[in-house]
Order: structure tokens, then sequence, then C-alpha cells
């Protein structure tokens, strides 16, 4: 107890400081303004603002960028309110009593109520991360090579488990992400990989290349499907403040909301989506206005809200303390402090206590700026939304392009992001998704080189991944999630609750 | 998971080419042994895989009831792809303003109702917006205006 408030402390003194504040602040707003112009999630819009945070010190630049998710996150729910379109698939379910609540006329009371409910979420995920990294990192601090290798397959199967689409589809897509990660220069031996000769390979594909290209720029042609201007009706903003039976109805479930949310985040794969449905579901279930739901019940849009932010944050944990990203978010951050010089794992708590506390109190921090934030600025939101679609594409496509070229000045990266946005568009057209291959994509070195070490460690024998109990235990729990899958009740159950609203 | 038929047969047979377009140029560099890997060992593996999986996506598909692709926008994927490999081409040597105006001038063809004036305009605050901000407040070493315009 006393340690977590020592470390604590450690991170308020990297996070309080004058110039991580603003880049705190920086993050939320720059997150925010570009979550809420439609047809931008999270993914697409920190693989966007990536570059710009590349040239600060590391632990700024990931506070930015966690800054930045948040204000994505909060922005997509803004738009799911206000005009039924859900800025990324976790803030879905909120337009199913959010935006009802905005037709009749209280869009101000559920626009607090999803921040208010996130910021309790955010306050209760940001302890339960401080007492639940540690330990977990002390276990890490004592894994080998086989046991990452085997928690990386772990955490790729489980993340195509609680994906939805086909399971056979979702495995091609990590193994074909693990190959394209392989492209460039061989660590171990110096061999230059699948370059076809070209320099500008050499040093591998930059993976904010693949995610612009794969989530922004193939997204944006998705968009462009529907003929002529989507014409958007904003509901009207007015009566901020919850009343005071509001009040009552809420605090309930944002509590349960926090609760599944904190739970769920730490799965690989589910966080944030996977929270925010359950939350939905156990508040229909247990609440006395079960009834109202889909009508425009307060309760319908406090739990999922408080649940996906709880998740969001929550899904750091497994990032900073084992380095295996949960969901493509985390795999840009991972992806970040890699560029950073920073070797993801369990070491980054200990050898860099001050990035790690830091970045941790910076989530409260950001999580109050948020609150703060986005109460008094909703009118400017309000007229982002109204931004017409033919207007913002290409916009959006200026801001990759240069935010690319500016990772290397290399124009061969503005070329090769054209490329993974044909590849996007073809996968979403064959329903393959994307964010598999992303994981896969981050994973692939780091995973051939647990491969290498484990293999020289046994002196070639594979059955070292059996023999050492932990890496044993992970293999069997993923072979587990994927028999489970192909019991016929459960896939049907998966395969409903991803359709089902 | 049923009814995917034509988009799972041509997830397969994409995965497949994958498989063996990574199998075969793998085939170029040193294997090495289980215990000492060469720089083709995971590659291999990982691509025989991926070949696998791509031919029983592809079966499955066959075996299943066809489903439709959908609408495709292939005049929006040309003309935003071709914009964006034109910054590319364009932005050393016609510089970053000309780069940026023939981005946005193309890909907001890809749109349906944004009239040429209204682009040209776009293209311009855009390019200005961009020299301001990535050229002369953060650096960015591209040319405002390039050598072939005698920049």
């Amino acid at each position: 107890m006393h340690e977590v408030f020592a470390n604590l402390a450690i991170g308020g003194a990297t996070a309080l400081s004058a110039a991580n504040l603003l880049y705190c602040f920086l993050g939320v707003l720059l997150g925010t303004l570009v979550g809420v112009l439609p047809g931008l999630g999270p993914v697409a819009t920190i693989a966007m603002l990536l570059p710009a945070t590349l040239s600060l010190p590391a632990e700024s630049a990931l506070i930015m960028l966690a800054g930045i998710y948040y204000g994505a996150q909060y922005g997509g729910s803004t738009t799911a309110i206000l005009i039924n379109l859900p800025g990324e698939s976790s803030s879905v379910v909120t337009t199913l009593d959010g935006h009802r609540m905005a037709q009749q006329g209280r869009a101000g009371v559920a626009l607090s109520t999803a921040a208010i409910g996130s910021f309790v979420a955010g306050t209760v995920a940001t302890f339960v991360i401080a007492f639940l990294a540690p330990p977990l990192a002390q276990v890490a601090l004592k894994f080998q090579a086989p046991e990452y290798f085997s928690l990386m397959v772990l955490g790729l199967i489980a993340s195509i488990v609680l994906a939805q689409g086909s399971l056979l589809k979702a495995l091609g897509m990590v193994v074909l992400g693990l190959l394209l990660g392989l492209v460039g220069t061989d660590v171990t031996s110096g061999t230059q990989r699948f370059t076809f000769g070209l320099p500008a390979l050499s040093d591998g594909i930059n993976f904010v290349v693949v995610a612009v290209g794969v989530f922004g720029i193939a997204e944006i042609v998705r968009n462009l499907e529907a003929p002529g201007g989507q014409v958007v009706s904003v509901a009207q903003v007015k009566g901020l403040l919850p009343g005071r039976d509001d009040v009552k109805r809420i605090i309930a479930p944002i509590l349960r909301g926090t609760a599944t949310g904190s739970l769920l985040g730490v799965l690989p794969g589910g966080g944030a989506l996977l929270a925010s449905f359950a939350a939905y579901a156990l508040e229909k279930r247990v609440s006395r206005h079960g009834g109202e739901f889909g009508t425009g019940a307060i309760e319908g849009v406090a739990a999922p809200e408080s649940a996906n932010n709880a998740g969001a944050q929550t899904s750091f944990i497994p990032m900073l303390t084992l380095g295996i990203p949960s969901n493509p978010v985390m795999a840009l951050m991972i992806g970040a402090l890699i560029i950073q010089g920073i070797r993801p794992g369990p070491n980054v708590m200990v050898e860099q206590s001050g990035l790690f506390w830091g970045v941790i109190v910076s989530m409260w921090v950001g999580n109050l700026f948020l609150l703060v934030l986005n109460l008094p600025l909703i009118g400017l939101w309000v007229r982002l939304i109204a931004i017409p679609y033919q207007l913002l594409f290409p916009i959006i496509l200026v801001f990759s392009a240069i935010g690319v070229l500016s990772l290397a000045n290399a124009v061969m990266d503005v070329y090769l992001m054209a490329v993974f946005g044909v590849l996007g568009y073809a996968f979403a057209k064959l329903d393959c998704e994307p964010a598999p291959l992303l994981l896969g994509y981050i994973l692939g070195p780091m995973m051939e080189e647990y491969l290498r070490r484990a293999m020289t460690l046994s002196r070639g024998d594979p059955m070292i991944f059996l023999q050492r109990p932990i890496s044993l235990g992970m293999l069997v729990a993923a072979g587990l999630a994927l028999i489970v899958l192909l019991v016929p009740v459960v896939r049907a159950t998966r395969q409903r609750a991803f359709v089902e609203e | 998971m049923r009814n995917t038929g034509s988009k799972d047969v041509l997830a397969g047979l994409m995965f497949l080419a994958f498989g063996v377009l990574f199998w075969l140029l793998a085939q170029g560099y040193p294997m090495g042994s289980a215990r000492r890997m060469g720089p083709a060992y995971f590659p291999n593996l990982l691509a025989l895989v991926l070949i696998l999986i791509g031919g029983v996506t592809t079966v499955r598909g066959l075996l299943s009831r066809s489903t439709p692709l959908g609408p495709f926008a292939g005049k929006a994927l040309l003309l935003v792809t071709v914009a964006v490999a034109l910054f590319g081409f364009a932005v050393e040597g016609a510089g970053l303003a000309v780069a940026t105006i023939l981005l946005v001038v193309v890909s907001s063809a890809a749109g349906s109702s944004l009239k040429l004036p209204a682009a040209m305009a776009l293209a311009l605050a855009l390019a200005a917006f961009c020299v301001v901000v990535f050229r002369l407040a953060l650096g960015l070493p591209f040319p405002i205006v390039g050598p072939w315009l005698g920049g």
C-alpha cells in the first residue's frame, strides 16, 4: 500500500512537470479534435498524430499519446451521442441510448454523463494499474526466452478469439502480420530479407506507415463507397448538467461499468470494445430501469462509457508490464516505445520508473483534462462534427501523407502508405480484420528473436516450450481458447454478442 | 460464420499468394538448423502456416454459399492512391506546396460533391497552412518550391 503511493509520487514528479502537463493537455485536445471528426477511429488518429511525438523525450511522447487515446475515445462517444455515428467500435453501444437521449433533447446530459463516468472510471483504473502492475512485472522479470515466446503465442491467440469475424481469417492475418514484420535486415545474421533489393526497405517498414495505410487510407476509401455527401443532423446541445435524479441513477451503473471494464481491459484483444458491450448487457439485466434500455435510459450511457474508459486504461497493464500489446492501440504504443529506443517488457518499470509511473499518473491527469475540456468546448466539437466529409477527407490525406513523410523524411514511406491503403481496402472487402495484422506486425521480430534464443537454449529441442511450467501453462491456455471457440455453442454466442445491435 | 463464400475464397487465395511469395523469397536465405536458426527458418515456417491457412480458407469458401462482395469503390480507391503517390512523386522535385495542391485536387475528385473551384480553394488553403506549419515552423526538410520549378 505504502509502496503504491511512493510509486505514484515518482510518477507525479514526471507527469506533473509543466512540460508534461502541457503535452498531456495537447494530447487530449488533439485526440478529441481528431476523434470527433467522422470516420476517424482511435487507431487512425494515434497513427496520424504519432509522428508529431517522435521528437519529444520518451515519457512526454508516451504521455501525449495516451492523452490522444483518451481524447479520441471520448471524441468517438461524442459522435455516437450527437449523430448516431460511433467513432469506434467501443462506442457502438453508446449510440443505443445516448443518441435516443439526444433526440429527446438531453444530448447535454448524455455527454456530461459520459464525461463523468469516464472520469470516475479513469480514476479507479489508475489505482488498479498502480496495484496490479508491479506484481505482474515481478513475475515477468523471471521470464526467459521460452516464456516470452509462449506468452506472445497466447497473446496473439487470445486477441483473435476475442475479436469478431472468422477465426481462421484472423489467424491468417496474424501470420501475415508476423511475416510483414520480418521485412528488413535480420538482426542476427545481417541478411536483407524480403527487401527486393530496395535500400529503403532495409530497416523494415515503419509500423506507422502500415497503421496509417491500413486503418487510415483504407477507411477513407470505405467511407467514399456511399455516393454523395452524407447530410448529418447534429442534435442540439443544451442543459449540460445532469439533474439530481439523473445523478442518483448513474452512480451504481458507473461503478459497475468501471469494475467490468477494469477486469476485461486486461484481457488481450477485447479491451475497450468487449468492456462496453459487457457492461451494457450487464446493466440491462441488473438495472431497475432495465426495461427503458434502448429508449434513452441514462444508465445505458453511464455504464458502457465508464467501462470502455476503464478498459482502455487497464489495457495498458499487459503493454507496460509484459511488453505485449492487447489491442492495435497498444501495438502503436509499443511501436512508439521501440522508436524511442526503449525495449518494452518488465524491465521498463525498473529501468524507466519515471516513464512507467509518469504515464500511469498522467492517465488520471488526462481524464481530468477531458472532464474540464469537453463540457465547455462542446460547442466547438459540434461544429467540427458538421464538417462535410467531402471537405474532410482530402485534409486527412494531406496530414497523413506529411506525417508519414516526416517519420524519416523518406518519400518511399509515402508510396508504401499508398500500397498499404490498397491492401487495407482489400482486407476490408474480404472481411479480414486488420487489427490482428498490426499485432502480428509489431510482435514478428520479437517472436523470432525469442524463438531463436529458446531453441539455442534447448539445443534445438522444441520440447523446451512444454517442459517449462509457465510456458506450458500459457500454451495450454492458448490451445484451450482455440478449442473452446470451436465448440458450436460458444461460437454461436460469440457471433451473436457482436452482431446484436 | 457461413455465407461468406466468395469473400472466403478470395481471402484464402490472398493468403495463399502471400504465403507462396514469402516462401519463395525465403528459399534464397540460409535456413540454418533448429539450434542455430538462419534468417530463413522462422519466415519459412510462417509462410507454410499461411499457405495452410489460405488453402483451408479457400476450400471452406468453395463449400459454403457465396455472397456478393458489396460495393467496390474502384474509382475512389484509384484516385486516392494516385493522389498519394503523386504527392510522394512531387514533394522533392516540385516542392511541398505543389505536392499538397496535387494531393488535394486529385483526391477530392474521389468524392462526389466537391466542385473543382472549391477543391482548388481548399488545396491552396491547405498548401499555405502546411508550408507555414510543417516547413517554416517545424522545419520539415522539403522545399516549398522545388528544383523542377526553379525553386
